[in-house]
């Protein structure tokens, strides 16, 4: 199931935060979403994601702190869905 | 530099000329034509596009980044439509009270300073800097504002023109004026010519000097 939650979240990030010429296949869930060695999102990124968050799974992140942990990358941003959405 | 109708001109001589269909397409034909190479080119709107492509080209061919501190180094711009397309882009968002998401990423370019910004961020300049709106090209306007950043020592170089852009109109004009010997000159054909409100004027409507 994170799996499948980890695909559709490649998908929604390369389309809403317009990263060009990737593939949901070429890009790394492990790897950071922010900073060198990454995908190399910025801050307006952050917010978009949390707005993604908030508007496809109702989700809302409330502390930045939070947020870093969370926005790690794509498989933590999957595994805190996953524990919150339903609550 | 001028870039309209198609069109990149550079000191006066057309440098590229592209067929592709939309206005974004162009631009990412213009990008790829130069080998420029900014991954957030493809996040900007099309007013900064344009304003970014129009800089990287017209830049490429001066030493001014070299030459000059990033804290003496303006940006002066002037357009008619100041942010209109996200600003209408940005109302859309929130209008509809049960859809009520606004877009960060849209929000950002809801100023036309963005596009000064953005090329400040790309070529590390920190001098003064603003955008004037203005129904059309006003000479007279840069000329004063630019000479009054010259007189009071603000500036060494300046950046300035005009860069228009909503829906499928687009329109830049961009130009490089320098302080040299107390003469304030600027380029924007194959030499540099005197600072005057004329001479800005012929420049942009591609007239010799």
């Amino acid at each position: 199931m994170i799996e499948d939650l980890i695909y559709r979240l490649k998908r929604e990030i390369i389309s809403e935060l317009d990263v060009e010429n990737m593939t949901p296949e070429e890009l790394d869930p492990e790897a950071p979403l922010f900073g060198e060695g990454g995908l190399g999102l910025d801050s307006i990124d952050a917010l978009e994601i949390v707005v993604l968050l908030d508007q496809n799974y109702g989700i809302k992140i409330q502390a930045s702190k939070e947020g870093r942990e969370i926005f790690y990358s794509i498989r933590t941003i999957a595994e805190y869905i996953l524990a919150h959405q339903k609550k | 530099m001028k870039f309209q109708d198609r069109q990149v001109w550079l000191d006066g001589i057309v440098e590229y000329v592209s067929e592709v269909g939309s206005v974004n397409d162009l631009f990412r034909s213009v990008y790829r034509y130069y080998h420029i190479d900014y991954p957030k080119f493809s996040k900007m709107d099309n007013l900064c596009k344009l304003a970014f492509l129009s800089a990287e080209i017209l830049l490429q061919g001066t030493d001014v980044l070299q030459k000059y501190p990033a804290e003496r180094i303006g940006i002066i711009l002037e357009n008619a439509s100041s942010s209109l397309e996200y600003d209408r882009k940005h109302l859309e968002s929130v209008n509809d009270r049960n859809k009520y998401f606004p877009s960060p990423s849209v929000f950002v370019y809801t100023i036309p300073n963005i596009m000064v910004a953005e090329i400040a961020i790309r070529h590390h300049v920190k001098g003064e800097n603003a955008v004037f709106i203005s129904e059309q090209f006003d000479p007279e306007l840069i000329y004063h504002y630019v000479s009054e950043l010259f007189r009071n020592q603000l500036v060494s170089c300046c950046l300035s023109g005009w860069v228009e852009c909503y829906r499928d109109h687009y329109q830049s004009f961009l130009f490089v004026i320098e302080q040299k010997d107390k003469m304030k000159r600027c380029k924007g054909l194959q030499e540099y010519v005197t600072l005057n409100i004329l001479n800005v004027e012929r420049l942009f409507k591609g007239k010799p000097i």
